[in-house]
């Protein structure tokens, strides 16, 4: 069947949601998405991030549905056009997403081990407002541990449910829920009982925040100063397809690997990411595939295998001479030289500089 | 002219909640005029004709939403009624089911028989234990009398009534959530669709209706569909249970015939007896306090002019601009002494503490607009918080999974549509507004 978002037509299959249909044709027309998250079942639905307007309902119906809807679960019907990024509307109201989103949160990226890789960095970024409206206090929880591997960062929160629904359907014997309601409800494990399990850790990898971290790589680095290798190796567990975090020599983290959006590809055991960390344990398939957007890919492996047009605005807004003080995010790409621009693209194999300051100002000239 | 009893026709008679004087009074005419006279789909049709609404607040067709309930082979269905009543304003189901519980149970085995469902419940607000003990004694009356249970009067037709206690949620009178809560689950409400008539109570087609609405079921049945049609205003047809609180001299439920003008329900000696003395009428909450708040001038007249009734059309006329809504019913008077601003935040309380948390507006709104509210209130507000809580109002409106996001949303802007210059008082002499019993001597009308 046919479906029309933001004025480009694709054919899909009966059953593919908006969201899915919007990704098949590119991440310009994707909506963000916080709480959907492909493989797991009964996901999505709830932080409304990912709203779109469906102008036309499908070619036999084609009045609009009244009320924005969320793309993630809503199936398309042959002729049904959408809008996304071309909608007011849309827009308006994910700003108020992002708004809501952050009301609680304390931002405490410097400190945070999601940094670099977080989605609602990401969301907030792209579709947000700089100022909150917000002048009361925020609710804060304490940290909790569960079990001697994951701590969960209550206060960090968005209640996804994400790694409810991978404690229910991943991990076999559920010890983990929500608890209360509304702005006070928390993920818990019933009576603080440690989620003893050998899947458990995978609700770090699901939790598109820093709210589920991995203790063994608490603090340990940015992991814009790491580098990801993809490897594997025989697991009586699980598939032992990994992604491994290095720093130098050493290996300081282990996770599932994720596909473009972040999503996991094949859940890991707890052996796996907890246990084995030296690279004697594994076979090294070679560095993983990261999306360009990221901050992950302004690191090691050869910047010059960066999309050009990124690799320029990278460099134009890194580019400062120590005795000019003048406005980077102003400075136009072209008045570069060309030496100079050359000179700050490394040889393969080795680091550029960057960072999230850099990155933000990259965007600002955006 | 005599007034159309439907639901309250006995009520009065002492004993009418057991199963005895119900019975003797014409109790259970209507399972034996169904079961051995009619089928099924002849029970549906009555209700179809009656165009009876539904009464939780959403006032869908029953008969409508009867015919829409999926009927695949070899599937379970169920009727679920919502007795979960926790709308703030409303209490009539609460009076209605401790006052003459068959009328509900002979509803639901009517109903039951309608939809060929063989189990059905009634989820009752976890508040009222002892309402779910008077509903299990009539529950066993009516089954030691043969009107459930197995092979109902010889029928073949089998049926048991289950009632489920609820955990004090408000929440959980959202059909969806209700459905989990009975489930067992965390109640929740579902993104929709699927509708519970598709995929409903444990994936299996359902019903979802109010106490009130099936209680008016045994009368069709008896009367005919069309009887019920006559009485009421165009498509609010039949008669509804108003809680009537607040500032009137006789507050109570009462069974009124739709169609009945407001001034006459709010005035007249035979309804809620006036304003109380020395006092006038300022703000009404129509309907449970969801609705949006009209003051009281545009509550009797319509902004055309006309004497505004109590029908669905009539109290939506205007749309939010000048209209409000039916709701539940529950129909909360305001006189003079009462603070907008402050019952607004009241409000607000309300809904901060019931929403779920499942979607970011409702959960992370209820709570902000709960704090503007609350600061405006104890003379701490600004002006821009006006502005704020009405963009806040309008970025949770429609975007959320279930319409408490709504029903948070609609008093506060409403209040400040219709009460602004009243917030605005608060804002500029804080001083004045946070004295003990203050109130808004402004431009308001009072009638
Ligand atoms: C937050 C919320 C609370 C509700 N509470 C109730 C309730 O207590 N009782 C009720 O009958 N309907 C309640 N409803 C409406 C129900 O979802 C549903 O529409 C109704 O039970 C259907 O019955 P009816 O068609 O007979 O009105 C509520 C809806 C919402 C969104
Ligand atoms: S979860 Fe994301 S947005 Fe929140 S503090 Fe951590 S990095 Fe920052
Ligand atoms: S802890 Fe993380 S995964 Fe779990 S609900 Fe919160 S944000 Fe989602
Ligand atoms: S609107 Fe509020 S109550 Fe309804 S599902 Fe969303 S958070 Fe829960
Ligand atoms: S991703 Fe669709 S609602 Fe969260």
């Amino acid at each position: 069947m046919k479906v029309t978002i933001d004025n480009i037509t694709i054919e899909v299959e009966p059953g593919t949601t908006i969201l899915q249909a919007a990704r098949k044709i590119g991440p310009e027309v994707a909506p963000p998405a916080m709480c959907y998250y492909e493989p797991l079942k009964a996901s999505g639905g709830k932080c409304r991030a990912c709203l779109v307007k469906v102008t036309a309902g499908s070619e036999k119906d084609p009045r609009p549905m009244p009320k924005l809807v969320p793309s993630c679960i809503t199936q398309v019907q042959d002729g049904m056009i959408v809008e996304n990024t071309v909608n007011e509307q849309v827009l308006e109201t994910r700003k108020g997403i992002v708004e809501f989103l952050l009301l609680n949160h304390p931002l405490d990226c410097p400190i945070c081990d999601q940094a670099g890789e977080c989605h609602l960095q990401d969301f907030s970024f792209q579709h947000g407002v700089q100022q909150t409206r917000y002048e009361e206090e925020r609710r804060t929880f304490e940290k909790q541990d569960l079990g001697p591997n994951i701590q969960l960062h209550m206060t960090r929160c968005i209640l996804c449910y994400r790694c409810v629904f991978t404690a229910d359907q991943i991990t076999g014997k559920r010890v983990h829920g929500v608890l209360n309601r509304g702005d006070h409800a928390e993920i818990s494990t019933y009576i603080e009982k440690a989620i003893d399990n050998d899947f458990s850790g995978n609700v770090i990898d699901v939790c598109p925040v820093g709210a589920l971290t991995d203790k063994t790589y608490r603090f340990k680095n940015r992991v814009w100063f790491t580098k990801p290798v993809d490897a594997h190796c025989d697991c009586e567990k699980c598939s032992g397809k990994v992604t491994l975090w290095y720093r130098g020599d050493e290996v300081i983290r282990v996770t599932a690997r994720k596909n473009q959006w972040g999503e996991v590809l094949d859940f890991i055991c707890n052996t796996c990411r907890f246990e084995r960390k030296n690279t004697a344990d594994w076979t090294i398939e070679g560095p993983t595939k990261v999306a360009r957007h990221s901050v992950i890919s302004a690191n090691k492996y050869g910047a010059n295998k960066i999309v050009p047009e990124f690799a320029r605005r990278l460099a134009a807004s890194q580019y400062k001479d120590v005795h000019e003080a003048r406005d980077t995010s102003q400075l136009n790409i072209k008045q570069l030289p060309e030496e100079r621009f050359k000179a700050l693209i490394p040889p393969a194999g080795e680091s550029a500089v960057a960072g999230i300051r850099s990155i933000q100002n990259w965007a600002e000239d955006k | 002219m005599s007034l159309p009893k439907i639901l309250t026709a006995h009520t009065h008679l002492p004993g009418i909640e057991t199963f005895d004087v119900y019975r003797k009074n014409g109790g259970y005419a209507a399972v034996e005029k169904a079961i051995k006279t009619m089928t099924p789909d002849e029970v549906v049709e009555e209700v179809k004709k009656s165009g009876v609404r539904g009464r939780g607040g959403a006032g869908f067709p029953m008969g409508m939403k009867w015919s829409f309930l999926a009927k695949p082979e070899g599937v379970p269905r169920y009727l679920v009624c919502n007795a979960d009543e926790s709308e703030p304003g409303t209490f009539k189901d609460h009076w209605l089911m401790k006052t003459i519980p068959h009328l509900l149970i002979e509803g639901m085995i009517v109903s039951s028989y309608a939809l060929g469902a063989n189990a059905s419940y009634i989820y009752v607000r976890g508040e009222l234990m002892y309402v779910v003990r008077i509903l299990e004694k009539a529950i066993a009356e009516a089954k030691a009398a043969g009107f459930l249970g197995k092979n109902i009067l010889g029928s073949g037709y089998d049926l048991e009534l289950y009632v489920q206690p609820g955990g004090g949620a408000y929440i959980c009178g959202e059909e969806t959530a209700l459905l989990e809560s009975l489930e067992g689950k965390r109640g929740n409400p579902r993104n929709k669709p699927p509708f519970p008539a598709v995929k409903g109570l444990y994936q299996c087609p359902t019903v979802v209706n109010n106490v009130e609405s099936i209680s008016t079921t045994s009368w069709i049945v008896n009367n005919g569909g069309d009887a019920y049609a006559a009485i009421g205003i165009g498509r609010s047809t039949g008669t509804k249970l108003i809680s009537a609180s607040g500032h009137l001299k006789k507050p109570g439920v009462y069974e009124i015939p739709l169609g009945l003008p407001v001034q006459e329900f709010i005035y007249s000696d035979e309804w809620c007896g006036g304003i109380r003395d020395g006092h006038h009428l300022k703000a009404v909450v129509a309907g449970g306090s969801s609705v949006p708040i009209l003051p009281a001038a545009m509550l009797l007249k319509t902004a055309a002019g006309e004497d505004r009734l109590m029908s669905y059309e009539s109290l939506a006329d205007g749309g939010f601009a000048t209209g409000t809504m039916m709701g539940s019913g529950g129909f909360i008077a305001m006189d003079e002494t009462t603070c907008i601003v402050r019952n607004t935040w009241n409000f607000s309380r309300f809904y901060h503490h019931e929403s779920c948390g499942q979607c970011s507006p409702c959960r992370e709104g209820t709570g902000w607009m709960e704090k503007v509210l609350h600061r405006i209130e104890h003379g701490h507000g600004s002006m821009h918080d006006i502005d704020l809580l009405v963009d806040v109002a309008k970025k949770i409106e429609g975007n959320t999974i279930c319409p408490l996001g709504d029903a948070a949303a609609w008093p506060i802007a409403s209040a400040i549509r219709h009460f602004r210059d009243e917030f605005e008082w608060h804002i500029t002499n804080p001083q004045e507004a946070t004295r003990p019993g203050a109130v808004f001597k402004g431009h308001m009308e009072l009638v």
